[in-house]
């Protein structure tokens, strides 16, 4: 019994409205939580098998050149050692988010310094650790290019990154109000406290795998295509993971070397990276350089927009840092001149981290938005309002939705925006407050679920869809129980594991929408076949507690099942709705700063986030969905920075005692409104993804009430205290 | 190195390698996998474990060391269905998201309501000595040794505050 919908009209029948079991949208408590606060959910590095060996990577210390040979023979001499590994099929770095193949490979070719160019692997941890950092490499080195700045660096304008409308030199030259800014961002680390970790086996032909995956379906075809085996004959399971933002999309070197290990040695081997290799051999976000024009009216109208953006990445890799995606469509303006330049470098791999694109794209433009704001004199939230487009004004679509208005209302009602006092001071600190719009793309993958209604009247969910901390079991719960009328104690949901139906994974806002969907779809045949058991309409069924009301009789779900399990596989599609209309979430950040007159220290007192995302599945998880992105814009306005050494490229501060990543009293009591939406062009359940719109423009919203307090404008982020205090009055 | 460890109220007798760490002795020989390594380094606190009554980092502790120590880990304070009240809490609060951090700030919560209670002050503290309200610069104060990418702070601080029963719910 299949439900296949491909996403080609709207849905404006708000079908999970008309539910009766309540569940949806509620702050249901995460059904794995129990799990998770006893330490008994298992993530990857945890599946310990019988006579398990453990593997340690050693990396390149050189950023290009030849690996012409190592010194096994030496290694594994010492005590417990094994075996030690390098060749052809080790990556070079993490596949990219929904690559479906093998990354770079190959050991022998050294494309920068941290790549993971062999495996020791021994009896003990202790044994391979010691292994590892014995082993003796030896390399030629050829010359690389190790910073963005470099004159040998070779800059690519793809064509299809580069885009232009009318005259914006003129544009600029007419304007009453014009800012022409360059911002800076540094490169980022997802920084998952679980570090990437594998543990493979063999069983027979087949590869066993535990590994911290985002996105199963195709992880399985990047480890088959890196091993060199079918795709049938890899089993992998990814259950819980202990946080992704990106980081974990694609296969990383890790699980390859442990599944290449175990069928050599013939045993389960486990390969985690430490701290230092996640920051080296997994995925950073690229640094940005942005170069920003507004031109503007005498009322504040923007009349012309240039965004050209310069970011890295190693050579061969397709992805590229997206800064400018929300730029065309979140503005009016006719004139514009939006490019990419990417430039080719010997430093760790660039990948997708949180909100790849809008993340440092709106932060850059909502500074850029606050220079004008000052330069006009207009309030920042009603410049903003003056400047939301009735269309796409790059290609004239319509918006499936359009909430941005409505976000700034309410987050500055929320605030208390109007009320503010600028020039406050309390004690040695200097107050300030700023704002910044909110943007992120949406879209959806196809997924696929199974859902079974069991003869007692229990459910099952079947999807290898994971939760990285999202909220994938609760609100796949929630969906099922909302549509078939059963409370979320009667329902298991079964996560991240390749022999279930495959689903588009967790990734770009993606995961809640694109899963749920599929879960919806199953639940709505369901409904249609118990619906004919009762000889009623579908729609004028009642499911609600196990039990079925159809024109006034009540029947226990149970006995509708009879005595074979009823079985739904739905399946979601993107479809016309995609490419027809501009689908995007909405938000709006308002925060009060303190900045240290002596020492130029910034501290957030608080901060709020209105958000639009269509239907919100579970009020409590998607509140701690805003609260990790809004934390994400903390570390990036005032902490986060990778540092490289340009000599090298490598990662100067590569753990997580010199790279700073927000802690608890770095954050205040954050609040967040959710705005009610339905949006019919996103999916059956009108809903849209949540997990990155809370860091789309949060820096911003910081850096311009620092702005506000100390009159310093930063452009180069983060704002550290050597960046303030210069620009600070005398005391 | 033989070392006896008493763990969750149950002896152990380790026999490891004498560079293992008390983190890793946790996971890799006893199969106590609810402590979490993150870094390594002491910079996490997702190994967090409390030994004679105090919080330590196990990554920066070596098991040898702890020779007739008692340890309680995540797993000797609730298990599903007898959860703690700090458990309890951070289900309630979804003082979580991936949860991998979760036991090590578990742990660590446990033992900062006891420094609290031995009047202990921190950083934030407005003196030296006397009693101590755990107000939400307080507990961000003393639990700021344990990271949390998915930054579920704010109801970190929720969670522990209702289990401490300064908030009536």
């Amino acid at each position: 019994m299949n439900a296949h919908l491909k996403m080609d009209k709207p849905d404006n029948r708000n079908r999970l409205d008309n539910m009766a079991q309540g569940l949806i949208h509620t702050g249901m408590d995460r059904p794995e939580g129990p799990l998770k606060v006893t330490g008994t959910a298992t993530y990857a590095h945890e599946d310990h098998q019988p006579g398990m060996l453990h593997g340690v990577l050693v990396r390149a210390t050189i950023a290009r050149g030849t690996l012409d040979s190592i010194d096994a023979a030496a290694i594994e001499k010492l005590p417990g050692i094994r075996k030690v590994m390098h060749g052809d099929k080790f990556l070079r770095n993490p596949a990219q988010g929904t690559a479906n193949e093998a990354p770079v490979q190959g050991s022998s070719e050294i494309y920068y310094l941290g790549q993971p160019v062999a495996l020791v692997v021994a009896e003990t941890f202790e044994q391979a650790r010691h292994g590892a950092q014995s082993l003796e490499l030896q390399v030629t080195a050829k010359s690389a290019v190790t910073s963005p700045d470099s004159d040998d660096a070779k800059v690519e304008t793809p064509d299809d990154q580069q885009s232009s409308m009318g005259d914006l030199d003129a544009a600029m030259k007419d304007a009453a109000y014009t800012v022409e800014e360059t911002y800076t961002t540094p490169g980022h680390t997802s920084a998952p406290m679980e570090p990437h970790a594998a543990i493979a086996w063999w069983e027979d032909d087949k590869l066993i795998l535990r590994s911290t995956s985002q996105m199963v379906k195709y992880n399985v075809n990047e480890v088959a295509d890196s091993v060199g085996i079918s795709a049938d004959d890899v089993h992998l399971m990814s259950p819980y993971v202990g946080g992704g933002f990106g980081s974990k999309l694609g296969i990383s070197p890790d699980a390859v070397a442990a599944a290449l290990a175990a069928r050599e040695l013939g045993a389960p081997v486990s390969v985690a990276m430490s701290r230092q290799q996640v920051f080296e051999s997994t995925m950073r976000r690229s640094e940005t350089v942005q170069h920003f024009r507004l031109a503007a009216d005498k009322d504040g109208k923007l009349t012309g927009i240039g965004h050209r953006a310069r970011v890295s990445q190693l050579p061969d890799e397709s992805f590229s840092e997206p800064v400018t995606q929300a730029t065309p469509f979140l503005y009016r303006g006719e004139n514009r001149e939006i490019g990419m330049e990417i430039v080719r470098i010997n430093s760790t791999c660039a990948g997708s981290v949180r909100a790849p694109g809008e993340a440092v794209g709106i932060t850059a433009l909502e500074i850029a938005m606050d220079e004008l704001a000052v330069k006009t004199g207009i309030d920042p939230v009603e410049l903003r309002k003056r400047n939301i487009p009735e269309k796409d004004p790059s290609d004239g679509r319509d918006f499936s939705s359009h909430t941005l208005a409505a976000a700034l209302d309410d987050g500055a009602e929320t605030f208390g925006w109007k009320d503010r006092t600028s020039g406050q001071t309390d004690g040695e600190w200097l107050i300030g407050y700023g704002m910044s719009s909110a943007v992120r793309v949406n879209m959806i993958g196809e997924s696929h679920a199974r859902v079974t209604l069991n003869p007692d009247g229990t459910v099952l969910i079947e999807t290898d869809m994971t939760d990285i901390g999202t909220g994938t079991y609760a609100i796949l719960t929630q969906i099922a129980g909302e549509m078939l009328g059963v409370s979320q104690d009667r329902i298991e949901t079964r996560l991240g594991d390749s022999n279930l139906p495959k689903s588009a994974g967790s990734g770009g806002s993606w995961g809640a929408s694109s899963a749920g969907s599929s879960v919806f779809l199953a639940c709505e045949k369901l409904r249609q076949e118990i619906a004919k058991k009762l000889g009623c309409d579908e729609a004028d069924l009642t499911l609600r507690d196990g039990t079925a009301t159809a024109a006034n009789k009540q029947t226990p779900l149970s006995d509708l099942v009879g005595g074979s399990p009823m079985e739904s596989t739905g399946v979601i599609e993107p479809g016309k709705t995609m490419k027809e209309v501009r689908q995007a979430t909405f938000g709006a950040f308002f925060c009060e700063v303190g900045v240290n007159r002596v020492t130029g220290e910034t501290r957030l007192r608080r901060m709020h986030g209105s958000f639009a995302a269509g239907r919100i599945l579970n009020a409590k998880t998607a509140r701690s969905q805003c609260l990790g992105g809004m934390t994400f814009g903390i570390g990036m306005a005032l902490t986060e920075e990778l540092i490289h050494d340009a000599r090298d490229g490598h990662i100067v501060n590569r753990d997580l005692g010199e790279y700073h990543i927000p802690v608890n009293a770095d954050v205040p009591q954050l609040t967040v409104n959710f705005l009610e939406e339905r949006d019919p062009y996103a999916n059956p359940m009108q809903s849209k993804g949540i997990g990155e719109l809370g860091i789309c423009g949060a820096a911003a919203c910081i850096l311009n009430a620092i702005h506000d307090a100390t009159g310093v404008r930063v452009r180069d982020l983060p704002a550290t205290m050597d960046k303030v205090l210069p620009g600070l009055p005398d005391l | 190195m033989k070392t006896s460890l008493k763990i969750n109220g149950e002896v152990h007798d380790l026999d490891a390698d004498s560079r293992t760490t008390l983190l890793d002795a946790l996971r890799n020989h006893l199969d106590l996998t609810g402590t979490k390594k993150g870094c390594d380094h002491g910079q996490c606190g997702a190994c967090t474990v409390i030994v004679n009554g105090r919080r330590i980092n196990s990554c920066l502790s070596l098991a040898c060391m702890h020779d007739g120590d008692e340890i309680t880990t995540i797993e000797g304070l609730g298990q599903p269905g007898n959860l703690s009240d700090l458990q309890a809490a951070f289900v309630k609060h979804d003082g979580y998201q991936c949860g991998y951090c979760t036991p090590g700030q578990i742990c660590s919560a446990t033992a900062m309501l006891q420094e609290v209670k031995d009047g202990w002050p921190s950083h934030v503290s407005d003196s030296l000595t006397g009693t101590y309200d755990l107000t939400e610069a307080e507990i961000s104060e003393r639990m700021s040794g344990n990271l949390c990418r998915c930054a579920a702070y704010p109801n970190i601080v929720d969670a522990i505050r209702d289990a401490a029963g300064k908030v009536q719910s």
